[in-house]
């Protein structure tokens, strides 16, 4: 299969909607040419640095028929937006008891790695998934983030793309021909039976090289991609702890109310896997701090393939 | 312009509804009926009824947290209406909304909203998508003073002022926003004026004069339709009651301003208008009209209250669609 990047199947995915439901438009404070090519000005808009009214409009404009996407480009951008996000976006369609459909796309980059210091470097995920309303959809790969972004933008819900920055050039398979990937369907990046490693993001893939390590060490590790955070894959997370009965999270975030310590409470207080856990769940994330800036801070704050095979290390007694 | 006057009757009508709806819903609130809040719309009927009355079904507008008055205007079903402030399942949102979320999409109603300027970027976006249509839609944004001085005021303007949508930005300078009078909040006492700043017309009126408000109003809609682009329209009214119906709200405003105000009510103006001046309203006929509407009104609070309350397991529906 050809390959192609993280951003390029990002793009194609938008490529392929816009084409396929003429009620879908663009908006971004940046247009992304490939798209003004193939679409115009009039469905794609480079617009103002106006994250808030961006937001809202794409509300409106979903309230009224279309199928708006919306690029913040970095999630930073989204905080100016948040009344939009928090107060409208999430509850309108509850708020009105259902009457009508919101179906928004909203994408972001997230992430660190790329020295852009403490504003344009966060994982900011928990703060939406603590919302009502909102799906979240978190691709790892190329292929994932061409599957799930179909299928975002066909929803009829206000869904939130977090794209790793870290992983934007990365290249990997991607089919040329239309597929879609359903939202709340982990993925097992590997099968293992000694413990289960969910990993969100960037660092799935620091989870498969830390399984590698540790293959070679005798531990079997099983690494998990939740792929999307609302809906969030709960089955196939306890399963596979109910098979290993131990559990790392491996988040980029801060630990603090993240997605991990969601993760790690669906498993704890679920009682068939709970009864399966032969070891303290482990979190292996992003120091709590803003995120610094100098390589040396930045890749010490940061979770990485070392920390987390350690982490593994411990829960099996041979650290 | 000529308004015959068959159709400023139907405007006088429209705007006792949403005075004597507003009556009812604040006596039932402070009964405990209505629960929440209730912000009364009394004093700014002409606003509501002068533009909605210049739109077609298919326009659309937004509202703010006083958003009884926009849906009344814009033909939204009392029952239903009454329903939804009563908290029952029959109500425009089952009950999930209340007084500051009440939206009724099929007549091009976006919603209350509880959130001062929230609806502003909404609407635009309805009017980005009524220009992305072509049909000849247009789409109004209401809101109040204490608005216009928040970003998304300057941020919708601007990018409807640029791409040329078809919007109507109304703005109802009722001079208060909570208890922060406008000439300490606003930079230059009228809104109207900064229109000049997105190269679009900025139009003054007396809120309270439905004529002025319906003209102006027709004037942006044509123009908006013609796709020239969006219009400013500051109205300058006044809320004859508290900010909200809470009755230990404090009012701050001046005796003397609020007496001044109640002079200037846009409902005794029409009626004098229609008796006086033109001879198309007896006596009889506007307490008769008057009669017909406090029965309208009584049977939705009937409605509401003969309606159930949703069931618990509702809580969790609708989150998603």
């Amino acid at each position: 299969m050809r390959q192609i990047s993280y951003a390029e199947a990002g793009m194609e995915a938008l490529l392929e909607e816009m084409e396929r439901d003429p009620k879908t438009f663009h908006l971004s404070t940046d247009a992304p040419v490939p798209l003004v090519e193939k679409f115009g000005h009039s469905r794609v808009r480079g617009t103002p640095i106006a994250e808030g009214a961006l937001t809202g409009m794409g509300i409106g404009a979903a309230g009224s028929g279309f199928r708006p996407i919306i690029d913040w480009r970095m999630i930073t951008f989204s905080f100016v937006a948040m009344d939009q996000i928090v107060n409208q976006a999430s509850k309108i369609h509850y708020m009105f008891g259902g009457q009508t459909k919101f179906p928004i796309l909203y994408r972001a980059t997230v992430g660190g790695g790329v020295r852009m210091a403490a504003q344009h470097s966060q994982s900011p995920y928990s703060m939406f998934m603590n919302l009502a309303g909102l799906k979240m959809i978190l691709p790892s790969t190329p292929y994932d983030t061409k599957g799930l972004l179909k299928t975002a933008i066909r929803d009829d819900n206000p869904v939130i793309s977090f794209e790793s920055t870290r992983l934007l050039t990365m290249q990997g398979p991607v089919p040329e021909e239309d597929y879609t990937i359903p939202l709340g369907v982990a993925d097992i990046k590997k099968e293992g039976k000694d413990v289960t490693i969910v990993a969100l993001a960037w660092l799935v893939h620091e989870a498969l090289e830390a399984a590698a390590i540790l293959e070679a060490e005798g531990i079997s590790a099983e690494v998990i991609d939740p792929r999307t955070l609302v809906p969030l894959d709960k089955e196939t997370i306890r399963s596979s702890v109910q098979k290993t009965g131990r559990l790392i999270v491996a988040d980029e975030a801060g630990p603090t109310c993240g997605a991990s310590a969601e993760i790690a409470a669906l498993v704890t207080e679920d009682e068939a896997t709970f009864k399966c856990l032969k070891k303290a769940v482990k979190r292996v994330c992003a120091l709590q701090v803003p995120i610094p800036y100098s390589p040396p801070l930045e890749d010490a704050v940061f979770p990485n393939r070392e920390k987390i095979a350690n982490a593994v290390r411990q829960v099996m007694n041979k650290a | 312009m000529e308004i015959s006057p068959e159709k400023q009757r139907e405007m006088l009508r429209t705007m006792q509804r949403i005075r004597r709806f507003e009556e009812r819903a604040s006596d039932d609130y402070v009964a405990g009926d209505i629960y929440g809040t209730v912000h009364c719309y009394i004093g700014e009927e002409a606003v509501a009824v002068g533009v909605c009355s210049a739109l077609d079904n298919d326009d659309q507008i937004i509202s703010t947290h006083r958003g009884h008055g926009h849906c009344i205007a814009k033909g939204a079903d009392i029952n239903l209406m009454m329903a939804e402030l009563y908290g029952r399942e029959t109500g425009y949102c089952k009950g999930k909304g209340g007084s500051m979320h009440i939206a009724d999409f099929s007549i091009g109603m976006l919603g209350a909203n509880g959130i001062v300027a929230g609806g502003i970027s909404i609407i635009t976006g309805a009017g980005l998508a009524a220009q992305l249509d072509g049909k000849g839609r247009v789409a109004v944004s209401f809101f109040g003073d204490g608005a216009s001085g928040a970003g998304p005021f300057h941020e919708s303007l601007n990018i409807a002022a640029a791409w040329k949508l078809p919007m109507i930005y109304v703005c109802e300078n009722n001079l208060w926003a909570v208890n922060t009078a406008a000439e300490n909040a606003l930079s230059i006492p009228d809104v109207g004026s900064r229109a000049s700043s997105y190269g679009i017309p900025g139009i003054i009126v007396d809120g309270n004069d439905i004529f002025a408000v319906h003209e102006a109003a027709h004037n942006a809609v044509e123009r908006a339709r013609r796709g020239d682009g969006p219009t400013l329209i500051e109205c300058k009214t006044y809320r004859h009651r508290r900010h909200t119906e809470r009755p230990t709200q404090p009012d701050v405003r001046p005796q003397k301003e609020i007496d001044e105000w109640l002079k200037k009510d846009p409902i005794d103006r029409l009626v004098q208008h229609l008796q006086q001046q033109q001879g198309q309203l007896s006596t009889e006929e506007w307490k008769q009209m008057d009669d017909e509407i406090l029965r309208e009104v009584e049977e939705s609070v009937n409605f509401a209250k003969n309606s159930p309350f949703p069931g618990a397991e509702k809580a969790t529906e609708d989150v998603f669609a």
